[in-house]
C-alpha cells in the first residue's frame, strides 16, 4: 500500500519535468564510464587468455549423467580411464545428482563402452546417461553463422529505425548503445568465467533485439517531445531528450523488470536445478544483456543522441532563443 | 461521445477474436479427429529423448563443390536407408545448405550409425543372370547337391563361372517382392559378384564384379531421344557422359556384352547402394563414352534416373559433425523445469503487474493467458502441418517472450497514465494512449520479428528453433494487443470501476498527480507542459476538472509544502 503511490507519485514526478535526473547533461560521464567498461571488457578475456569456450568449440565426446547417488569425481575418471586411458576425463558436478563427464574425441565404440561403464559406476541405468560427441569445427560453424546474423540483423534494424524516425543519427546512437551492451556482456561473460555455449550465443543474440526494441520504445518519446520544438522555447533540444528519458523512465524501470523476472527464473532454475546446458546458458546472457540494455539506453543511446545533434543549425538557434527567453528578453512560448 | 462508437467496435474486435480462436481450435479438432494432428505440441529430440546428428557431407576422392541438389539426393538416400532399416519417425533434412540433420528416436545401433554414415557407391555391373519380373523367392530352391559348380577361374566379369553354389542359393531365395529385402540391400565389394534387385521392375539379378564405377561418369542428362538420321523418335531417354577412363572402360563392356544378344548377359545393371535402378541392353558398342539409354521412360522416370546418375559421379559420404544422444528421462526433466520456470516467470510477473498496475495488472494477465493459448494453438497446428517440434531453446524463447509480451501492455498502461496525468478523462486516456502506444508497439514489435527472422535464416542448430518462438510470439503479442488488451480496455473505461478511477484500478486520476488543463490560484503547471486545448480535449479536460476537485487540493498542498522546502524544479515560472 505504501509503495504504490509513491512510485507513482515518482512516474508523476518524472513526467511533469519536477523530478528530472539529469542523464543528458551528464553525457560525457556516461561515455567515460562506457568507454572505460568497453576497454576492460576487452581486455579481461585477453587477459584471461579467452573464454571459456564449451565442448562445441573444442570439439570432444560430453557425457551426462543423471540421478546420481554419490557424486564422487574420481568414479567418473576410473570409468572413463578403463575404456579408454587416453582421454584424458574432465569430471565435474554440476548439480545436485549430475555428473558431467567431457573426454576427448572418442569413437564410436568407444562411446558405447564408456556410457555402459558410466552407467555402472555410478549405478543409475543407461537411459540416465547421455552422450554428446561434436567435432571441432561444430562451434565455429554456428558462431560464423552467428556472427553473420548479427550483422545482417544490425544492419537491418539500423536501415529500418533510420527510416522510422526519419533520421540516421537516432540510428546511430542505438546501434552504438548496442555495440557497447554487447561488448560488456560478452566482458561479463569472460569475467565470470562461464562456459560459452551455442546456447549463451543465442541468449546473447536475444540480447541484441531487446535492446535495440528497448531503445526504439524511449526513442519515440524522444522523437514525440522533439517534434515542433522551433515553435518552442520551454526547452533546449538536449533538455526535451532528457525529459523524454525521464518520463519513460517509470516504463523502462517496469520493463525490465518484467522482462527479466522471466529470465532470472530460467536462470534459478537452469542453474541450481538442472546444472550447465541450454537453460542456464541462454538465461546468463540474458539476464546480464537485458539489464545492461535498459541502462544503456538511459545512459549512452539517448545522451549520444542529444550529443549527435548537438551542433546542427536549427538545435543551436533554438538553444539560443531558449537562453533569451531564460534570460528574460521574450515571453515563452506555449506549445502548439 | 457516443457511448455506441468506439465500445461497440471494441465489443466487435473481441468477437473477432473469438471467431479466430474458434477457427484455430477446430482446425486443430479437426486435425485430430481426422488427421494425425495432435492436442499437445511435438517435442524436439533434446526434449523427447533420442539421437541427433549433423552429418557433414564429404566428397570422396576430388575436391567438388557439394550442390544444394547433390545434397537433396544424399538426404534422399539417407532416408531410404534409414527407413528400411526400420527406425520410425526419423527426421531427415538439410541445414543452411551446408549439412545433414538426422534425428531419430532412441539410440541407433552400430549398423544403422554406419548405414547413415557411408557414401552411396554408384557402379555399373554386367548382368549374369535373372532378369526382370523374377523378383519372387522360389519356394524350393535347387537342392545343394544339384547345384552347378564353377569349372574354371572366371576369365572376364561376364563369365559365369562366378556363380558360385551359394551365390545361386541365396539368388533363388532373395525375395525381391519384399520392401524390406530391397531396404536392406548391401553392395558387395567391388571384385565381387553379387545378386541385387531391380524394385521397377520386380527383377532379380545376379551381378559381375563392377566394370565402371559411378565416379566415372561425368555428367548425366534427360531428353527425347533421336535416331540415327537426327529425328526424335518420341520415346524418353537417358544420356550417360563417361570420362576418359569411363569411356575406355565401358567401350570394353559394351563390346563383350554385344556378343550375348537374347541372353540374359547382354544387360548391364546400374546399381546404387545395392540396388539395380536400371539394367539396360546392349544394342551397340559404345565408344565415344556417350551411352543413351532408351526404353519405357516417361519424363518423370527419365528425369529420376538422370539425376541418380549425376549425384553417382560424385560420391558422398558423411563425417558425423555433432551427435547427441538424450535419454528421454533427461528431456522430460528438462520439459518439466522449463514449465516450472515459465510458470515462476509468469506468476512474478503477474505478482509485479498486479502491485504496479493494481486492477489493471488483470487486464496484463488475462492478456499474456490469451497470448498463451493463442501461441499453443499455433505451436500445436504448425507442429501437425509443419512437423515444428518444440525444443529447449523454443521452450526458453517462450519464457522469454512472458516478459517481452508484458512490455508491450506496460507501454499502452503508460502511455494512459500519461494521458491521465495530463487531465484527461479515462475515455479520452484511453483512445489517445492507445493511438500513441500503437505507434510504438508496432514499431518496437518490428525490431522484435527483424531479429527472429534474420536468426531464423541466418544461424543453424538450435539457434532456428528460438528464433521461430520468438517470431511467433512477437505476432501473436500483436494480435493480442490490437483485439484483445485495447478493446478490453476501451470497454472497462466505460466502466464505474475503472471510469471513476477507483483507488485500485491503477488508473486512479489522483494518484497519477492529473492536473486539470486549467486552474484557480495555486497553479502549478506550466505552458510547456500544458497540452494545447484543442477543440476535441475540450471536454476531456472538463471532465478531468469535474473529477478532480480532491486531487486538486492534494496537490496544491504538495506544491505548497514543496515551494515551502525550496526543492522547487528548475523550471522557471511565468
Amino acid at each position: 500500500m505504501s509503495k504504490l503511490p509513491s512510485f507513482a507519485a515518482f512516474g508523476n514526478d518524472l513526467y511533469t519535468g519536477k523530478r528530472s535526473y539529469n542523464f543528458v547533461g551528464k553525457a560525457k560521464l556516461w561515455f567515460l564510464i562506457a568507454g572505460v567498461a568497453v576497454v576492460i571488457s576487452i581486455l579481461i578475456p585477453v587477459a584471461k587468455g579467452g573464454f571459456n569456450l564449451g565442448i562445441e568449440f573444442r570439439g570432444g565426446s560430453e557425457f551426462t549423467v543423471s540421478n546420481v547417488a554419490n557424486t564422487d569425481v574420481g568414479r567418473g575418471e576410473e570409468a572413463v580411464a578403463e575404456v579408454a586411458g587416453t582421454a584424458d576425463p574432465k569430471v565435474t558436478n554440476i548439480a545436485p545428482g549430475t555428473m558431467r563427464i567431457q573426454t576427448e574425441k572418442l569413437s564410436d565404440d568407444q562411446t558405447i563402452q564408456v556410457k555402459e561403464s558410466l552407467a555402472d559406476t555410478y549405478g543409475v541405468s543407461q537411459d540416465e546417461v547421455t552422450s554428446t560427441f561434436i567435432g571441432p569445427t561444430w562451434g565455429s560453424d554456428v558462431s560464423r553463422q552467428a556472427l553473420v546474423g548479427l550483422i545482417v540483423f544490425v544492419a537491418l534494424a539500423a536501415v529500418l529505425m533510420a527510416l522510422y524516425f526519419r533520421t540516421w543519427k537516432m540510428s546511430l546512437a542505438a546501434v552504438t548503445g548496442l555495440l557497447v551492451v554487447m561488448v560488456v556482456t560478452a566482458g561479463v561473460y569472460a569475467l565470470s568465467g562461464f562456459e560459452v555455449t551455442p546456447s549463451a550465443i543465442i541468449g546473447f543474440l536475444t540480447v541484441l533485439s531487446y535492446s535495440l526494441y528497448d531503445t526504439v520504445v524511449v526513442f519515440d518519446k524522444v522523437r514525440e517531445n522533439t517534434k515542433d520544438l522551433d515553435k518552442r522555447t520551454k526547452r533546449t533540444f538536449a533538455e526535451e531528450v532528457n525529459l523524454a528519458v525521464n518520463q519513460t523512465l517509470v516504463r523502462s524501470i517496469n520493463t525490465s523488470v518484467v522482462a527479466v523476472l522471466p529470465v532470472a527464473s530460467i536462470l534459478f532454475i537452469g542453474a541450481l536445478l538442472l546444472g550447465a546446458g541450454t537453460l542456464k546458458d541462454l538465461s546468463l546472457a540474458l539476464f546480464v544483456g537485458i539489464i545492461l540494455g535498459t541502462i544503456a539506453t538511459i545512459f549512452i543511446a539517448a545522451p549520444m543522441y542529444a550529443w549527435l545533434r548537438r551542433n546542427e543549425a536549427g538545435i543551436r538557434k533554438q538553444a539560443k532563443r531558449v537562453e533569451e527567453r531564460r534570460a528574460g528578453k521574450t515571453p515563452a512560448v506555449a506549445d502548439a | 461521445m457516443p457511448r455506441t462508437g468506439p465500445g461497440s467496435a471494441a465489443k466487435k474486435t473481441l468477437i473477432w477474436l473469438g471467431v479466430i480462436f474458434a477457427a484455430l481450435a477446430l482446425l486443430l479438432g479437426g486435425g485430430s479427429m481426422w488427421s494425425n494432428a495432435s492436442w499437445t505440441p511435438k517435442l524436439a529430440l533434446d526434449l523427447e529423448g533420442g539421437t541427433q546428428m549433423i552429418l557433414a557431407p564429404e566428397v570422396q576422392g576430388g575436391d567438388n563443390e557439394i550442390t544444394a541438389e547433390q545434397l537433396d539426393q544424399a538426404v534422399e538416400i539417407i532416408r531410404q536407408r534409414v527407413d528400411g532399416s526400420g527406425v520410425s519417425e526419423a527426421e531427415i533434412s538439410t541445414q543452411s545448405n551446408r549439412n545433414v540433420v538426422v534425428s531419430l528416436p532412441g539410440v541407433p545401433d552400430a549398423e544403422t550409425r554406419e548405414l547413415i554414415q557411408a557414401s552411396a557407391q554408384m557402379e555399373f555391373r554386367p548382368v549374369l543372370a535373372g532378369g526382370g519380373g523374377q523378383g519372387a523367392a522360389v519356394t524350393d530352391p535347387t537342392p545343394a547337391e544339384q547345384l552347378p559348380t564353377p569349372s574354371a577361374e572366371p576369365t572376364d566379369k561376364s563369365d559365369t563361372n562366378w556363380i558360385t553354389p551359394e551365390l545361386q542359393t541365396e539368388f533363388e531365395t532373395t525375395d525381391c517382392l519384399n520392401p524390406d529385402t530391397i531396404a536392406n540391400a548391401e553392395q558387395a565389394p567391388a571384385d565381387q559378384p553379387m545378386v541385387a534387385c531391380e524394385p521397377g521392375t520386380a527383377g532379380k539379378y545376379i551381378l559381375g564384379p563392377v566394370e565402371v564405377p559411378g565416379a566415372d561418369i561425368s555428367t548425366a542428362s534427360f531428353g527425347m531421344a533421336q535416331s540415327s538420321n537426327g529425328v526424335s523418335t518420341g520415346q524418353w531417354a537417358v544420356n550417360i557422359d563417361f570420362n576418359d577412363e569411363g569411356t575406355d572402360a565401358f567401350r570394353g563392356v559394351t563390346e563383350r556384352l554385344i556378343t550375348f544378344k537374347g541372353d540374359p548377359r547382354n544387360q548391364f545393371a546400374i546399381v546404387l547402394d545395392g540396388q539395380i535402378i536400371s539394367a539396360p541392353t546392349v544394342n551397340n558398342v559404345i565408344t565415344d563414352g556417350n551411352a543413351q539409354i532408351t526404353g519405357t521412360f516417361t519424363q518423370e522416370s527419365a528425369k529420376a534416373l538422370s539425376e541418380q546418375l549425376k549425384y553417382g559421379a560424385l560420391p558422398i559420404s558423411f563425417d558425423i559433425q555433432s551427435e547427441q544422444q538424450v535419454s528421454a528421462t533427461l528431456g522430460a526433466d528438462q520439459l518439466r523445469m522449463g514449465i516450472i520456470a515459465g510458470l515462476i516467470g509468469l506468476i512474478l510477473v503477474a505478482v509485479y503487474s498486479l502491485f504496479q498496475y493494481r486492477a489493471l495488472g488483470f487486464v496484463t494477465i488475462a492478456s499474456l493467458v490469451v497470448a498463451g493459448v493463442l501461441t499453443y494453438l499455433a505451436i500445436a497446428i504448425l507442429g501437425w502441418s509443419q512437423n515444428y517440434r518444440l525444443s529447449l531453446a523454443g521452450v526458453a524463447g517462450l519464457i522469454v517472450a512472458i516478459g517481452q509480451t508484458a512490455d508491450s501492455f506496460i507501454v499502452y498502461f503508460e502511455r494512459i497514465r500519461d494521458e491521465l496525468r495530463d487531465g484527461r478523462g479515462l475515455v479520452s486516456a484511453v483512445d489517445t494512449g492507445w493511438k500513441r502506444a500503437k505507434r510504438t508497439v508496432l514499431a518496437s514489435k518490428a525490431v522484435n520479428i527483424l531479429a527472429a527472422v534474420v536468426l531464423y535464416f541466418v544461424a543453424v542448430g538450435n539457434v532456428r528453433g528460438f528464433a521461430f518462438t520468438l517470431g511467433l510470439t512477437a505476432v501473436a503479442d500483436l494480435i493480442v494487443v490490437f483485439m484483445f488488451t485495447h478493446p478490453t480496455m476501451v470497454l472497462l473505461a466505460r466502466t464505474k470501476f475503472f471510469g471513476e478511477g477507483h483507488r485500485f484500478s491503477g488508473l486512479d486520476a489522483s494518484r497519477l498527480g492529473a492536473v486539470p488543463l486549467y486552474r484557480g490560484a495555486g497553479r502549478m503547471r506550466e505552458p510547456g507542459d500544458a497540452p494545447a486545448l484543442r477543440g476535441k480535449n475540450k471536454a476531456a479536460a472538463k471532465e478531468a476538472e469535474r473529477r478532480m476537485t480532491i486531487a486538486e487540493r492534494r496537490l496544491a498542498e504538495k506544491h505548497d509544502s514543496m515551494a515551502g522546502s525550496g526543492r522547487s524544479s528548475e523550471k522557471d515560472g511565468e
